[in-house]
């Protein structure tokens, strides 16, 4: 295809040329930033968690007398594992993702400094089947353990700890973390095992180095244990909540009693940014449909005003497919000139975005994407006005306009 | 008059190109809409909590945290909040005109019937010049004293639609309602109170937006009956959680009213002073201090979410392309009219009068544009209003968005006529008349 002509006609016609090629750049640039926006939201809602999320439910109790706990907690969690269906059931001070943070920051010396704040959980007796946690080396704890363990100024009386697998590697890098000792705020306990890597109570805060930053810590009944995890077969879930919070609610007639699913837990603690997912989705999918459309008008006012040239081409001879060919290579050639001009200010505004906002670099490869993308709906939006100017029969070049 | 002339040339050119001009209304309108949702809930969000007192109120900061563990990495920032210790020296100290120290906390509310199921509500625990301060108005009665602070006074005020809620809104003076096991006497009850954003709440762990809060206790009186704040954090070996009042801990926020430039700065010495002397006594480790605005209190701690502002940035990087798709239509609807253009110069219009001419028209299409990008707003804060956002309920179009959208609905489709109006103006008449 010649592509002289091409440009000696584009230079007749510079300000709507210069139009689509802005109008490609612009939307180049903020497809790239959005979907890059996209892709790492989508990758925080799927973080993956190291426990039983299909298969737990955990009820909340508040207002109970944190004094009557000891006796309390094990009746309720007998009684929950009356429920049918129920396969484990364990009293924890707080879940992953339930973002009541209880932080803090533990050394391997005891006066290390640290700037990861770790999630700390305590758990009842049988917390490990409850939760359905990893065991990746070492061992849960034992029912002395348990026994012999609390909480004091949320601080553990425990001389034991669970670690996760990234806070293992954190911690003793290419050293073997059982047996070593935690220190935090002038006490330390001895890692007996190390679990696959649990989310943190709420990990968009507490950034990379604390997102798997968990300590688990073993505990007898405690008024702090407000949650009890319930174990189940997931498609018995929502019939075990219901069950369970109306035991529980009977059990203790002055306590506020709350369930929900895991699953649901997690989608809880993502709303704010599955809609803003869907919100950059609208305006990505709004703003391509605007683009075609400029496109769409200033390629048809173009066919319009050349229809007479047009049918003198088709008179002397041309094609068609030649007719069709000539447009959308000149959309092709304004279409690489936006994303040219686009990727530049895809690229600024990522800049841009990383100086005043919590944003990192976007990687190369968006950027060929988004132009890729903006390729194919300039050839999209070209096809009809193309093919109309295609249409275009000789015989308009004899008449007089 | 020749500006109706315009309007009906003007008209009588939008509707031979139907499809143009509809694809120019709906992309100005897209852009429209999408930038006065997102302007609209970020004015929320960024707005004065409290407009006619924000320029008097302050924060002061203190920082008791010991040398080998800062606050903060960088020493930048100093603790957000107070220790008990340093909140009453403060405000016993009487250096403002006003002053009050609060926390939040989830209190467990029974209804006074005795029937109904107990539920939690959101309570703040103040000291006594929290009312007058912060301008809470009162249906009933009144708040409590510094008196009643002292006396460790079991009394409560709480929010109308609380009271509204168990008493059916009738005046509650007077009568008990039990609060975590306690019970309390009701002393006042508010008119609906809620500032947005709930400042006095930053980094005390309640609630930024949305309804106001329901219960109002005084601190010294509701801690003596065990109410914990919802927020503290240790700068010792560990936060001694049975004495609080005097644990290495900071769990409070202070608040202090200052009518004056004069008194601002008297503030400041004093407030340096007072570090200066904890420092000598040991207390402290550095002897730096903050005092800040209320509004810029709100900007240093980012109160605006962050995706709220991307938000309105994308919003507007979409108005953007719409505008430039705007242009670009306009351009193509002009050029194609040069003839008509050529026949009117020749019969005398002046260059003035097609510039008129065709920035009547864009005008018209940003009229229709700014209607139709209303429907799209109005679509867009519903959809908001049915997000799980603390601050979903309150998106509204207000008078003041309303007037806004048709004013950068008329400044963007101006601004897109432009460039047509002038390649219109500049036509020369006789080539397009030989033409043809």
């Amino acid at each position: 295809m010649e592509i002289r002509p091409i440009f000696s006609s584009l230079r007749r016609h510079r300000i709507p040329a210069l139009l689509i090629v802005l109008e490609i750049a612009l939307a180049c640039a903020v497809l790239c930033n959005a979907v890059f926006m996209i892709g790492q939201r989508m990758a925080n809602i799927h973080w993956p968690n190291g426990i039983d999320e299909a298969g737990i439910s955990v009820i909340t109790v508040n207002g109970t007398d944190a004094k009557l706990a000891a006796s309390n907690i094990p009746r309720d969690l007998a009684a929950l594992r009356g429920v049918a269906g129920v396969t484990a059931a364990a009293a924890v001070t707080s879940m992953p993702l339930d973002q009541s943070p209880a932080l803090t920051g533990f050394t391997t010396t005891p006066d290390g400094k640290t700037t990861v704040n770790t999630s700390v959980y305590f758990m009842g007796r049988g917390g490990e089947q409850a939760l359905g946690l990893h065991l990746l080396q070492g061992r849960f704890f034992n029912a002395e353990e348990y026994a012999d363990s609390g909480l004091k100024d949320f601080q553990s009386t425990a001389h034991v700890a669970l670690v996760t697998a990234s806070d293992a590697k954190r911690l003793w890098p290419g050293k073997d973390a059982l047996g070593k000792q935690l220190y935090a705020n002038g006490k330390s306990w001895t890692v007996v095992g190390v679990v696959s890597d649990v989310l943190a109570m709420d990990p968009t805060t507490s950034g990379p180095g604390g997102r798997y930053s968990s300590v688990f810590y073993p505990s007898q009944p405690d008024g702090m244990m407000g949650n009890y995890v319930v174990r189940s077969a997931p498609q018995d879930r929502d019939r075990i909540v219901r069950e369970a919070v109306q035991t529980i609610s009977a059990l203790n007639p002055g306590a506020v009693v709350e369930g929900k699913t895991y699953a649901r837990m997690r989608s809880d603690y993502f709303a704010n940014t599955s809609s803003m997912v869907w919100m950059l989705v609208l305006v990505c999918a709004v703003m391509l449909a605007v683009t075609v459309f400029g496109i769409v008008g200033l390629t048809s006012f173009w066919v319009g005003q050349r229809r007479r040239q047009i049918g003198i081409r088709r008179a002397v001879g041309a094609t068609r497919g030649h007719i069709l060919h000539y447009f959308q290579t000149e959309n092709f050639l304004l279409s690489t000139g936006g994303v040219v001009v686009g990727m530049l200010l895809a690229f600024g505004i990522n800049l841009y975005l990383m100086q005043h906002y919590a944003m990192t670099r976007m990687p190369w490869y968006y950027l060929p994407g988004g132009a890729v993308a903006l390729w194919l709906i300039g050839q999209l939006a070209v096809l009809g006005p193309a093919l109309r100017a295609a249409a275009v029969p000789p015989v308009v070049a004899t008449r007089s306009v | 008059m020749m500006f109706g002339y315009y309007l009906d040339l003007a008209l009588r050119s939008l509707r031979r190109n139907k499809v143009l001009t509809t694809l120019m209304v709906l992309a100005l309108a897209l852009g429209i809409g999408a930038c006065i949702t997102t302007l609209t809930v970020l004015k929320l969000l960024s707005g004065d909590p409290i407009p006619q007192k924000s320029a008097q109120l302050f924060y002061p900061q203190l920082d008791p945290y010991p040398a080998n563990q800062p606050f903060s990495r960088s020493g930048k920032r100093l603790p957000f909040l107070m220790s008990y210790v340093d909140a009453m020296n403060l405000i016993h100290a009487h250096k403002a005109e006003r002053q009050a120290a609060m926390a939040m906390s989830q209190v467990k509310l029974m209804p006074p019937s005795g029937e109904g199921k107990p539920f939690y509500a959101q309570g703040v625990l103040a000291t006594a010049d929290f009312f007058p301060m912060f301008d809470a108005p009162f249906q009933y009665g009144s708040g409590w004293t510094a008196a009643d602070d002292d006396s460790r006074a079991q009394v409560v005020v709480i929010a109308g639609y609380l009271n509204d809620k168990l008493f059916g809104g009738a005046n509650s003076v007077g009568k008990m309602i039990r609060i975590e096991d306690h019970d309390f006497r009701i002393i006042g009850v508010l008119r609906a109170w809620a500032p947005q954003p709930r400042f006095y709440a930053l980094h005390l762990g309640g609630r930024s937006y949305g309804k106001g809060d329901a219960v109002f206790l005084p601190l010294q009186g509701a801690r003596a009956d065990g109410l914990m704040p919802s927020a503290m954090m240790g700068y010792g070996k560990s936060i001694d959680v049975d004495h609080l009042e005097s644990a290495e801990a900071i769990w409070l926020g202070l608040w202090v009213q200052l009518p004056n430039a004069a008194a601002v700065s008297t503030y400041r010495s004093f407030l340096g002073n007072y570090a200066r002397e904890q420092v000598s006594l040991g207390r402290f480790r550095k002897s730096h201090t903050a005092l800040s605005g209320l509004m810029e209190w709100m900007r240093s701690e980012h109160v605006v979410p962050e995706d709220v502002r991307l938000q309105a940035g994308l919003a507007f990087g979409f108005l953007l392309i719409c505008v430039v798709n705007t242009v670009g239509l306009l351009l193509a609807k002009c050029l194609r009219r040069s003839r008509e253009i050529g026949v009117r110069r020749a019969l005398g219009a002046s260059r003035g009068a097609i510039f008129a001419q065709f920035m009547v028209e864009a005008a018209i299409v940003g009229l229709a544009g700014g209607v139709l990008g209303l429907c799209f707003a109005e679509l867009g804060l519903l959809g908001i209003r049915h997000q799980p956002a603390q601050y979903a309920s309150l998106a509204h179009l207000d008078l003041s968005m309303f007037l806004f959208t048709f004013v950068v609905a008329l400044a963007a489709s101006l601004v897109a006529g432009l460039l047509p109006a002038w390649r219109a103006c500049v036509v020369a008449p006789a080539p397009q008349l030989k033409d043809a």
